[in-house]
């Protein structure tokens, strides 16, 4: 058994893994049979970073940062170097990541592989897009430097190509140069779906990051009620140098499944959506706690008990997005089985460079789930029927459950990734959603 | 500005140490094997940071062109204020039981060549009076037991010896500071199965580092081996030796 799993701790796999090390040595493949896949901090929620029966090269010590260019703010670092070691470096140096997701323990090399996005996609789109070269070294020995300008299919490939293209070996990043890493953040109050888009719409031309937190229980009337939070970046210089980021709480052991029931969760939601009053706008001096709440529990994946959790997520067309959502709610509180994590964003218009880029223009919905057996399956695949319905699409990062009809439908150009993909590279996930299970 | 000499540069622990001296605009000479390795570890340090990275490739195991290293290395950075001591090997016990020549290669590499080390920085920086050296040894070196004696044996003899070293220098004002991790997930160990006491080099980095800035003489990494090993030393040979471990 291996100890490597992803973050949703489902599913279990079999699979050896093999330490890399030093970014000029070429790929350890001696002696093995089965399909290799990098392995960052095993941060995807479903099998994405994970391969039965074969093997991961884990980049935890391909962490080397390679050059630093202040004037411009371009980073190269290797691809096992993580978003939390970028920030402590870059923030003292009044630079922020141009885009970052929930977390800041993933690698820079996932954060490509996935093409993450984060609560100014209105503003930036997604990491691909600050990324300006990589190099892929593949199983044939050849090392190849991609970027928008040089080999740009294997570029876009590679670009939410699920480690699929061969090892990201390095990767330049164009960092956000800040006056000051903290925001002036305002929480607001909202009382269903129409009045989220509303402040969705009237908020994004002036406010870097926005994003809402939705009472997945309350049915009814009170049904997509939530908190819109939106921020800027502070433009006065800080009065004295941030502090370098900290480690969060751990939680020492698995918590049993029960404490997540309907009770408790709907009390906690009532609580969250009144704390705020009608209004509160604040200054956050620490950046960390708005964009990484979750950190602060350093391993908040083991509340959901011994059988894991299923993240789903989802991007709707702006058209009927208010009706689907609503649906989506619906479903969601009369399963009871929903927690705290339920996000909801609008995305930009700004394209995503990868060939199996998630996000598109249109609203976008992350709920998680408890593994509880039948009822957790039938309520996904309830969900994605809606998705697919409304013409939608899934966030492969997040995903355990797809099948390949289903992957057809949301990624259409998939057949293509095939095509780039390294022939000794496969993943869980790849052989899953292209119908390769068992092969 | 901090100059220090790093032995084993490309260790784990030895580099997870030097980024955070590299933060502070630390120079460094790095001594290790492999060139592509070196410049990889310099450039690293050059981007968050360093003032200034040198490297110098040498095979630590011969202790013949000790002297000489120190030398070069003190040369180029101008008089060193600090040396790292940090490579160092994980043998198989099993294969140093059955052959002597395997036992003593990891006794070579584990306390003979790191003293040999020692002995020349210590005499360059004894007349000085400043100065401070740090060596990694372990935890396996405070009590044999029969899955790792060899290493655990050269281990042990290396803080002996620096506590020696230490106790000679005190007056110099030359300080000597013995690490000793308990189980670091590092490429050395990257065959064992891991349980909740290990933690990776970057811990082991932050003990040394604020050892160091404690003046402390030395580090259990991290500190809650110190009363495990307290408890395993505790236990009476007579019993120890039916034990397991």
């Amino acid at each position: 058994m291996s100890a490597y799993q992803s973050w949703g701790r489902f599913p279990r796999v079999e699979q050896d893994a093999r330490p890399l090390s030093w970014r000029h040595q070429p790929l350890p493949l001696a002696g093995l049979e089965g399909p290799v896949l990098a392995y960052g901090q095993g941060r995807s929620y479903g099998d994405a970073c994970l391969n039965q029966g074969g093997t991961l090269l884990t980049t935890r010590r391909l962490d080397h940062f390679i050059t630093f260019d202040p004037q411009e703010g371009l980073l190269r670092a290797e691809a096992g170097a993580t978003l939390a070691e970028v920030l402590t470096f870059c923030l003292p140096r009044g630079f922020f990541l141009p885009v970052t997701p929930g977390t800041r323990y993933v690698t820079l090399g996932g954060a490509v592989a996935n093409d993450v996005h984060g609560k100014n996609h209105h503003r930036q789109g997604t990491f691909g897009r600050h990324v300006t070269r990589l190099e892929l070294l593949r199983s044939d020995g050849s090392r190849t430097i991609c970027s928008p300008q040089e080999n740009r299919e294997l570029f876009a490939a590679t670009i939410g190509g699920l480690g699929l293209t061969g090892l990201i070996t390095w990767i330049e990043l164009r960092l956000l140069p800040v006056v000051n890493p903290g925001l002036a953040v305002e929480n607001i109050r909202f009382g269903g779906l129409p009045e989220f888009f509303a402040l969705s719409e009237e908020s994004d031309a002036g406010y870097d990051y926005t994003v809402a937190w939705v009472d997945c229980l309350a049915k009814g009337a009170d049904r997509g009620r939530g908190i819109f939070m939106r921020a800027n970046h502070l433009d006065t210089p800080p009065g004295k140098a941030p502090k370098p980021p900290r480690r969060g709480l751990v939680i020492p052991c698995q918590l049993p499944g029960w404490l997540l029931n309907p009770w408790s969760l709907k009390a906690f939601n009532a609580l969250y959506y009144h704390w705020p009053r009608r209004e509160v706008v604040g200054q956050v001096l620490d950046p960390l706690g708005f964009f990484y709440p979750l950190d602060a529990l350093d391993n908040w994946n083991l509340i959901y008990g011994p059988q894991g959790l299923v993240q789903f997520q989802c991007v709707l067309p702006m058209v009927d997005a208010a009706t689907v959502l609503g649906e989506m709610l619906t479903l969601t509180a009369r399963s009871g089985m929903a927690s705290f994590l339920a996000v909801l964003k609008v995305f930009g218009d700004l394209p995503s460079p990868g060939l199996l880029s998630f996000p598109r223009p249109g609203a976008t919905l992350a709920l998680d789930f408890p593994i509880r057996g039948r009822q957790t399956w039938d309520l996904m695949a309830e969900l994605t029927r809606l998705a697919r319905q409304a013409g939608g699409s899934m966030y492969p990062a997040k995903d355990a459950c797809l099948r390949p009809d289903d992957f057809a439908a949301f990624y259409p150009h998939h057949r293509e990734l095939d095509n780039w993909r390294d022939p000794r590279f496969s993943s869980s996930f790849w052989r899953r959603v292209t119908g390769q299970e068992g092969q | 500005m901090q100059k220090i000499l790093i032995l084993g540069a490309t260790s784990a622990i030895a580099q997870a140490t030097a980024r955070l001296y590299a933060v502070e605009g630390a120079a460094f000479c790095l001594v290790g094997r492999g060139a592509e390795r070196l410049e990889i570890v310099a450039q690293d340090l050059i981007a968050r940071g360093a003032a200034e990275a040198f490297c110098l490739e040498a095979d630590l195991g011969d202790c013949e062109g000790h002297q000489e290293l120190i030398q070069q290395g003190d040369t180029q950075l101008g008089g060193l204020d600090l040396a790292l001591i940090a490579h160092g090997t994980l043998g198989d016990q099993t294969a140093g039981q059955a052959d002597f020549a395997i036992a003593l290669n990891e006794l070579q590499t584990n306390f003979l060549s790191p003293v040999s080390l020692l002995t020349h920085l210590a005499n360059l920086l004894e007349p000085r009076g400043r100065g401070a050296l740090v060596a990694i040894s372990s935890v396996a070196g405070d009590r044999g037991r029969q899955s790792n004696y060899i290493y655990g044996a050269a281990k042990g003899g290396l803080s002996i010896f620096l506590q020696g070293l230490r106790n000679r220098l005190a007056p110099a004002g030359v300080r000597v500071l013995t690490v000793k991790p308990g189980f670091v997930d590092t490429p050395m160990t990257a065959a064992f199965a891991k349980g909740p006491l290990w933690v990776g080099p970057e811990v082991i980095a932050a003990c040394i580092h604020h050892g160091l800035a404690k003046g402390r003489e030395v580090v259990y990494a991290p500190w809650f081996w110190r009363y495990i090993m307290l408890i395993i030393r505790a236990i009476p040979e007579r019993l120890f030796k039916r034990l397991k471990l």
